[in-house]
């Protein structure tokens, strides 16, 4: 664990804040699925939460951008979209992030930098690249960062993607969320080594591994990688290695893990551990955080209010928003 | 007017559409130093230099990927597939990802890109280099798919699709390369849309696009030695499809011939041949002809390869047959 020392007592806060609204929005949107009122793919983020939360402090807003996979809510809100515009968005309501068009797998801000979701594994990694060879370009000063998992690892598109990269020398971060499991086939079963930044070595980009249960390394390596892509437009690539709590999918009962092996991982919980060591050096007391849950609870139920308020899409929308 | 090839009036789109905005790039296998696989980009390394002229590796997934997003981000690329065969292995990047962002989002996207490269079958390049994939594009919303025949369409129209905020599809044929015409020296834009009568005629109306739009008019020739008075309609956009053109000549006529290099099943040809047949019911006084190719992989043998695709022959002896005079 990296210490907290030397980060104010308002910015832990608010990482604490963000990866807990993250667990509790997720909660709610498990919660909802079962409720039918969220329909379709579901990808949950829970155990996760210190990579997106970790990687966005570690970004500048308004200048960097992010894409992802499917498994994109935690990204979203760590980039600032409101839980209001995420739920309805679940909701396939006229007033999410995405008007409704997208649903949970494609949670859009442009403005925001939020490049979105992808629903092909690992077909967010040549628009990454896109990106960042157009902040070169246009000399914006920035960068982008690009998420994927363990199963996109093996895509041609992350290898391609890394090679132009390399050799374009592109201001990009590569990170590859391995939590272990591509939907319900175990890093080790799928990949010929089990430590996946060795791969990032085959294209002479600085990579290494980092602890994602500690939000605090996810975000000191981010932001190292970031500036230096932004200074030097070398990419890195950075191996994170997670655990997500839930299935793949909401369809999927995770019978592919042992009980021993999730509760370790629980035993790690990155938001846990970022409040024992905010106790430890007195930046928080146990009501403190009970408080900040409890108006996150709060915050929560608002965006479910909200996307059941909501409008749906009229049917014309249909025939909109393709030709620009 | 200037008459050049097909090669040299792309080139000066890209010249000139280069010269006006520095956000369009060029990208593709060989396309730099080298001048380009067929020279179309040849010189525009020296003028603009390595950072709008890229040589790329062999990755057409990851190249064209890497456009698309140059292309959300405001820039302009032109990407060139050294053959749409290649482009398979990238078709990925444009379905899933140029055309869906757009509207998953609600609108927060544009991709103002351009895919270009010879599509369809040329001499001697066997079962993987001779196949016309227009289809693909023209099947999956969102894409504009373009496919002209003469230089003055290509540059005219290579021009709109470089300023065009939509993903275009490009079709260029290597037999065309070589071709020439009459170019204007002054600048000009073809809107993309907007089909043109290439020969006027009275008795049937030949329908075709790109390459295959040359033996039509051969075979209007041909049909006129026999007192046949042929019209030859040539789309150049596949997307949107300018039916008004097509319907107001098969109007005229009473009869249509289709001509496509693609295989004959689910192709573009089919379906011009199926809404000619629906929207003009009345007007047709025989049911419309499709020529494609044969539904075969192509062969290497230069007889045969011949035989698998329209003909000048197989043309007229459709023209023959609406007109009942087979």
């Amino acid at each position: 664990m990296r210490p907290i020392k030397g980060y104010d007592k308002e910015f832990l806060h608010g990482l604490l804040k963000e990866m807990l609204l993250i667990r509790r929005f997720e909660e709610k949107a498990g919660q909802m699925y079962g409720l039918k009122k969220i329909g379709g793919f579901c990808h949950l983020y829970n155990g996760q939460e210190a990579v997106c939360s970790g990687a966005a402090a570690g970004m500048k807003r308004g200048l960097d951008r992010l894409l992802t996979g499917y498994r994109d809510h935690g990204h979203a809100l760590a980039l600032g979209l409101s839980p209001e515009s995420l739920m309805a968005e679940l909701y396939g309501k006229a007033t999410g992030c995405s008007k409704g068009k997208g649903g949970s797998m494609h949670m859009f801000d442009y403005d925001k930098g939020m490049w979105g979701g992808n629903g092909i594994v690992g077909g967010q990694i040549p628009l990454a690249t896109g990106s960042a060879f157009a902040q070169k370009h246009q000399k914006d000063g920035g960068a982008t960062i690009v998420f994927f998992g363990d199963g996109a690892i093996h895509q041609g598109a992350f290898h391609e993607a890394m090679n132009l990269a390399a050799i374009w020398k592109l201001p990009v971060v590569f990170v590859c969320e391995n939590n272990q499991y591509g939907m319900g086939t175990s890093v080790d079963r799928a990949s010929s080594v089990t430590d996946l930044y060795i791969k990032g070595q085959a294209y002479d980009i600085p990579s290494k591994i980092v602890d994602g249960m500690d939000v605090i390394a996810v975000m000191e390596e981010v932001k190292d990688a970031m500036d230096t892509a932004r200074k030097e437009f070398q990419p890195s690539f950075l191996e994170i290695k997670t655990y997500r709590y839930k299935g793949h999918s909401m369809s999927d009962p995770a019978k592919y893990r042992t009980k021993e092996e999730t509760e370790a991982f629980l035993a790690q919980d990155p938001i846990v551990l970022l409040k024992a060591r905010m106790e430890e050096a007195k930046l928080i007391t146990d009501e403190q955080y009970k408080e900040m849950d409890k108006q996150l609870k709060e915050v929560v139920m608002r965006s479910v209010e909200f996307a059941e308020n909501s409008p749906e899409p009229a049917l014309e929308e249909m025939y909109t928003d393709i030709y620009a | 007017m200037a008459i050049i090839t097909f090669r040299e009036a792309l080139r000066q789109a890209l010249d000139e559409e280069m010269a006006r905005e520095t956000g369009v790039v060029v990208m593709g296998e060989e396309v730099a130093q080298y001048d380009g696989a067929y020279k179309v980009t040849k010189g525009l390394l020296d003028k603009y230099g390595p950072d709008r002229v890229l040589d790329t590796p062999i990755t057409e997934l990851g190249f064209t990927g890497l456009a698309v997003g140059a292309a959300f981000a405001g820039m302009r690329p032109v990407v060139e597939w050294m053959t749409f065969q290649f482009g398979l292995l990238a078709i990925d990047q444009l379905i899933h990802n140029a055309v869906k962002y757009r509207s998953m989002s609600g609108g927060q996207f544009k991709c103002p890109m351009v895919v270009r490269g010879p599509n369809g079958p040329a001499e001697y390049l066997g079962g993987q280099h001779s196949q016309s994939f227009a289809s693909y594009f023209v099947h999956v919303p969102g894409f504009k798919v373009v496919a002209p025949s003469t230089p003055y369409d290509a540059k005219g129209l290579l021009k709109a699709a470089i300023r065009d905020d939509n993903p275009v599809i490009f079709l260029e044929s290597e037999m065309s390369y070589g071709h020439k015409g009459e170019v204007p020296e002054e600048e000009y834009l073809i809107e993309i849309g907007k089909a043109d009568v290439k020969r006027e005629g009275t008795d049937v109306t030949l329908i075709s696009f790109s390459k295959p739009v040359l033996m039509c008019l051969h075979a209007a020739e041909e049909l006129a030695k026999e007192g046949i008075n042929a019209e030859v309609v040539d789309l150049r956009s596949l997307v949107p499809l300018d039916k008004e053109t097509v319907y107001a000549s098969v109007r005229k006529t009473n009869r249509a011939v289709v001509v496509d290099e693609a295989w004959p099943k689910a192709s573009v040809g089919s379906w011009i041949q199926a809404e000619v047949m629906k929207d003009c019911f009345d007007d047709l006084d025989a049911a419309v002809e499709l020529v494609a190719s044969e539904d075969v992989p192509m062969i290497y043998n230069h007889t045969v390869e011949l035989e698998i695709q329209p003909t000048v022959a197989k043309i007229v002896a459709a023209a023959k047959r609406v007109l009942y005079r087979a």
